[in-house]
């Protein structure tokens, strides 16, 4: 009934960039998607970016995505977190419209060629010889491909749970599948049940904001977008503002903690740590005399707000109950009422760092069904999931990312190496040399694999090349020119509120010293080439920082030895003698393609590692030696 | 292959009283064993874990090589985790060595320095720590070095670097939490500030460590002591005096001593290696001139140096050469054969050696006197002052040192940090936690994520 080179299954925010990046790749696409209503639906908080997610979405936009772009055009609020830190944590968050970011982004799904959108339930994935070929829809049709991408976030088996009402259902009010479930155990997939959360929406009207600390926006709004770029307008955003849970509000879910599924072992799921329940950090850290509670709109054109802080499975009643307790909300009325929901998703250390299934060439997985939470994390596995099914549509070689390369490398390499036991959140502490993966320069790392694939089109890789030449020349400059301590130079040093020379010094020096930065610099020298914000800021940043840069990049080099030693596929752990059992088992289940990425594996001691390293050394010598 | 061949070795330091151990380990330990032993009365197969008394037979008919006794341990209940044979001898070196080549010629491989301890680590008997610190066991010298060897067995040093470890990671969780989390009220904004004063204070400890390590490290090789001196002054005298036996020529003929004798000496718990050297003096016979060239290097190269003068004669000009040679190295001047007259007055020493602070001791040690000042006057010098009786608890190895001292570089870098970016300081800290973990063999962390979440009440 039609054949493409690549399905995408799903229309979150996993499917919208696999999908995107496959079509504007060159291949035939369909997107199959439960309902067109919810193409990419926010279902829990109103936001998109902060820090290590705000990377992500860089990233995401420097490989040639659209989530950037698609926040960019139809956010409420920007801020940049975590300026009075390091610029490699400094992190943007956008406050989202939830309805226009989902028009828009469907609107570019139509209008991006080669992509067909297909309203449908998949009921099962096609296989021949192994290898994956197509899927049935529910109605029976059937569509085939070389290469799907399963999407399918909270959806599969979804199970909503709400006080002691529990039903099948997914985010949005739909129906939740059960027939793909099954599909993916017969084709011999392991699968792992977890659970989040989501807190009730309420009528803005019935919030007494006055009551409130006021949370506005940036004065100058960055944009995600490396396209955007340099700063735009932003007119009128809008505020989200700051409460607080009192003992009353403690009061109220200790004394209906026995109508609390989570304490009732109603939910089975494993939920996130960094995102507890209300009901949850309550017991767990039962002296604290309250917890933050952030009211954020969720669209310009709507009453809605979200209660973020509150997340909880409580009985309705409950939920009006306690949320009236917090100041400013005394009055409160619900929209809709918070829920936590279970749901089935794919253990991912049964996935290559390219997203494929092992064993099971041509499906690729991305998103929450790989047991991750949040838009960005999505975002990101889609785009690398799509543009992957697209380079083995084509026979081309895959994307694989590093732990070096990317915040999207870590996440992978974490989610396939080590597993999840919790939905997955990308943390800046995950990531071994931050230093180097910092959003500033998400395109100087990701843009060239991006345009080698074939998805950052020429304008956007010339725009690229230019900022990077820039870049490169104003740092050779800085080494070159020298400043000399001239008295106009002094003056203009005492008055900027700086120490005065004792000799010449090049620029670069200059821009060293800790309260020098690139705007005093301009006053010092005259004849600065006009530079964009970004390529000063750029070069401000590589400059001050080389120091721990090379440090990293040092730190780096090490690793990447222990990733070059690559473990062959067909290594039979049975017969490496020495490794403990466990280590057996882990390695045998994990099947690591480096040593680097065995001794990320938990279970394997560095006394395995050496084990192997010899086994290993062992037996590319012998193979050497087997010559005439 | 590696790890399935047996291997066999001489395990105790030869030199001990004739007694000795050959040791097997492998998969054919067992069998190779009963190849070679003659039991009085057991019979095969050896029982495991027993003490066997028997004779090993030599290539010959009817030859016995020695009487031994002869134990059995099967895998996996060993050291190695694989089968062992351990056969006592007690006729000395040489039927010693007998052994060990009739065990080599049934095709057991002789091991290299450290293997069966590196097999230990291997199978996963022993962490890094503990495979290294029974290297020292089998290294250490002396009654207290072995002590310190088996306490780091027990995990001295591992315990101790895993409580700098927690207390730089309960650092690490606030400081990544606040950076993860900026707008938890739970999380407090670390400073730059109190990073960097917390980050002094484990600095000090692992210092601290490394201090005692390097420490640990002159009980296992010894404080090397050279003895320097003119020609008869009693050099070989002092180090027969010290060994206690007459270990090297004395003679009343100047020039006696051509090459340099080396022995270990307890000390007070110190092992300390000493050296003779042949007298420094001006000459023209090739062979001394040799000695004397070597005599130099040694003084160069040694912890410390013995300088002996004819307290009688007074200070000859070749004393003053060798004088310019000792310069900033640790010196104890010996003042011998007081007996005989006493011509050099203390101020004349120090002026000799300036700046150096060394103890000037007089001696007569053809009648064994000032022995005890000097050994309490080198013990002082090892231990630089340190309350009476400190001893090294533990010791490291020089791979384990080092980490110490990267670990150190770490923290100092992260102090001389920009107060105004903890994110930076961060970098260092886990740096310093790395190191560390290289000395217990825990590299791989998941505990800084653990320890956020137990820490902080987290959640938007
Ligand atoms: N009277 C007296 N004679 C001593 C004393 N110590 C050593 N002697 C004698 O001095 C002579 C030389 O002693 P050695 O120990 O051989 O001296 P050395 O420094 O090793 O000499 P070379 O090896 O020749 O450089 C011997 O005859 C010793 O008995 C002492 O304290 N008093
Ligand atoms: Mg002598």
């Amino acid at each position: 009934m039609g054949s493409y080179d690549v399905i995408v299954i799903g229309g979150g925010h996993a499917g919208c960039e696999g999908a995107l990046a496959a079509a504007r790749m060159g291949c035939r696409t369909l997107m199959v998607t439960l309902s067109l209503e919810t193409i990419a639906l926010m279902p829990c908080n109103p936001a998109v970016g902060g820090p290590a997610k705000g990377h992500l979405v860089r990233e995401v936009d420097a490989l040639g995505g659209e989530m950037a772009r698609n926040i960019d055009a139809t956010c409420l609020q920007v801020r940049m977190l975590n300026t009075t830190k390091g610029p490699a944590v400094h992190a943007l968050r956008a406050q989202a419209d939830k309805r226009r970011y989902e028009e828009r982004m469907r609107r570019v799904l139509e209008d991006t060629r080669n992509l067909d959108l297909r309203q449908g339930v998949v009921e099962s994935l096609l296989t021949e010889g192994g290898r994956v070929t197509g899927v049935l829809l529910a109605t029976g049709t059937v569509f085939a491909a070389p290469a799907v991408v399963l999407t399918t976030g909270t959806y599969l088996r979804g199970k909503i749970i709400l006080g002691d009402l529990q039903y099948d259902g997914a985010p949005g009010g739909q129906v939740a599948p059960q027939g793909l479930s099954r599909s993916l155990k017969d084709l011999g997939l392991d699968l792992m049940r977890f659970k989040t959360g989501t807190p009730a929406r309420v009528d803005g009207r019935t919030l007494d904001f006055s009551r409130m600390m006021e949370q506005p926006g940036d004065g100058e709004p960055l944009s995600f977008s490396f396209r955007n770029m340099p700063a735009r307008e932003l007119p009128d955003q809008m505020s989200c503002w700051l409460t607080h849970t009192n003992e009353r509000t403690h009061r109220v879910i200790q004394e209906n903690l026995h109508r609390s599924p989570l304490f009732t072992g109603q939910i089975e799921g494993t939920g996130p740590r960094y995102c507890p329940s209300i009901e949850d950090k309550v017991v767990r850290f039962a002296d604290k005399a309250g917890h933050q509670v952030f009211l954020e709109p969720e669209g310009r054109h709507t009453l809605e707000y979200y209660v973020q802080g509150m997340s909880t499975s409580l009985p309705e009643d409950v939920q009006l109950a306690m949320l009236q307790t917090v100041e400013g909300m005394e009055k409160v009325r619900i929209i809709r009422p918070g829920y936590a929901i279970e749901y089935d998703c794919i253990e991912p250390t049964q996935l290559d760092r390219t997203l494929e299934v092992r064993g099971l060439p041509g499906l690729f997985t991305a998103g929450q069904v790989n047991g991750t939470s949040g838009y960005e994390e999505a975002a990101a596995q889609g785009i690398l999931a799509g543009i992957n099914a697209a380079q083995k549509a084509r026979g081309r070689d895959m994307l694989v990312l590093d732990r070096s390369q990317a915040y999207l490398g870590v996440l992978v390499d974490d989610l396939v190496t080590k597993g999840t036991s919790e939905p997955y959140r990308m943390l800046t502490s995950r990531a071994e040399y931050r230093l180097l993966l910092r959003q500033d320069n998400a395109d100087l790392r990701l843009t060239p694999s991006g345009y080698r694939v074939g998805l950052v089109e020429e304008k956007q890789y010339q725009a690229f090349l230019r900022k990077r030449d820039q870049v490169e020349g104003e740092i050779r400059r800085l080494g070159q020119v020298r400043v000399n301590p001239t008295p106009e130079v002094q003056e203009v040093l005492t008055r900027l509120g700086l120490g005065e020379l004792s000799g010449p010094v090049t620029l670069e020096r200059l821009l060293k010293r800790p309260e020098m930065d690139y705007a005093a610099l301009k006053k010092l020298s005259g004849d600065i080439p006009p530079l964009d914000r970004e390529v000063e800021r750029q070069v401000e940043i590589q400059v001050k920082y080389a120091g721990y840069i090379d440090k990293q990049k040092a730190q780096v080099e090490k690793f990447l030895r222990m990733e070059k030693r690559s473990i062959p596929e067909d290594i039979d752990y049975e017969g490496v003698p020495g490794l403990r059992k466990e280590a057996r088992e882990k390695l045998k289940k994990h099947r690591p393609r480096s040593l680097g990425q065995a001794g990320r594996i938990s279970g394997v001691s560095p006394a395995d590692l050496s084990i192997l390293l010899l086994y290993l050394e062992q037996r590319s010598r012998a193979g050497r030696g087997s010559g005439p | 292959m590696f790890l399935e061949d047996t291997i066999a070795a001489i395990a105790t330091p030869p030199g001990e009283g004739g007694i000795g151990i050959v040791r097997l380990s492998g998969p054919e330990a067992v069998q190779i064993a009963e190849k070679i032993f003659k039991p009085r009365k057991a019979t095969f197969p050896l029982k495991s874990h027993r003490l066997h008394l028997g004779w090993v037979q030599g290539p010959q008919e009817g030859e016995i090589i020695d009487e031994v006794l002869l134990t059995v341990m099967r895998a996996p209940r060993t050291f190695t985790r694989e089968d062992v044979v351990e056969i006592n001898c007690h006729g000395g070196i040489v039927p010693l060595r007998r052994v060990l080549e009739a065990t080599i010629s049934l095709g057991a491989r002789l091991a290299e320095p450290g293997e069966f301890t590196r097999r230990a680590f291997l199978k996963g008997r022993l962490d890094l720590a503990q495979a290294e610190g029974l290297l020292q066991v089998i290294r250490a010298k002396t009654g207290e070095g072995l002590q310190a060897a088996l306490g780091q067995l027990e995990g001295t040093l591992s315990r101790r670097v895993r409580e700098i470890r927690q207390e730089i990671l309960l650092l690490l969780a606030r400081l990544e939490a606040a950076i993860d989390f900026p707008e938890e009220e739970d999380v407090d904004e670390v400073t730059g500030r109190q990073v960097k004063a917390q980050g002094a204070g484990i600095l000090e400890k692992v210092r601290a460590l490394a201090e005692g390590a390097r420490r640990g490290k002159i009980y296992r090789d010894g404080v090397e002591t050279v003895i320097i001196g003119r020609p008869n002054v009693g050099k070989s005298s002092l180090l027969n005096a010290l060994l206690r036996e007459e270990r090297a020529i004395v003679t009343e003929v100047a020039g006696t001593t051509r090459d340099q004798l080396e022995e270990y000496v307890n000390l007070a718990g110190i092992p300390l290696k000493i050296v003779d050297t042949a007298g420094i003096r001006k000459t023209r016979n090739r062979v001394e001139i040799i000695g004397v060239e070597r005599a130099r290097n040694l003084a160069q190269r040694g912890d410390l140096v013995i300088f002996i003068l004819n307290a009688a004669e007074g200070i000859a000009r070749e004393d003053r050469e060798i004088a310019s040679i000792l310069q900033g190295k640790q010196v104890v001047v010996l003042l011998n054969k007081i007996d005989l007259g006493e011509n050099i007055p203390e101020a004349e020493v120090r002026r000799l050696l300036p700046g150096a602070e060394a103890p000037i001791i007089r001696a007569s040690l053809i009648n064994q006197q000032g022995l005890e000042e000097l050994e309490l006057a080198i013990s002082q010098l090892v231990f630089q002052g340190q309350v009476e009786g400190s001893r090294a608890d533990f010791l490291a190895s020089l791979r384990q040192i080092q980490a110490l001292e990267r670990a150190s570089a770490s923290l100092l870098d992260m102090l001389a940090g920009p107060l105004e970016d903890p994110d930076l300081l961060s970098i260092d800290l886990k740096a310093a936690y790395a190191a560390l973990g290289e000395i217990t063999g825990e590299t791989v962390e998941d505990d800084l994520l653990d320890k956020i979440f137990a820490e902080f009440c987290i959640g938007k």
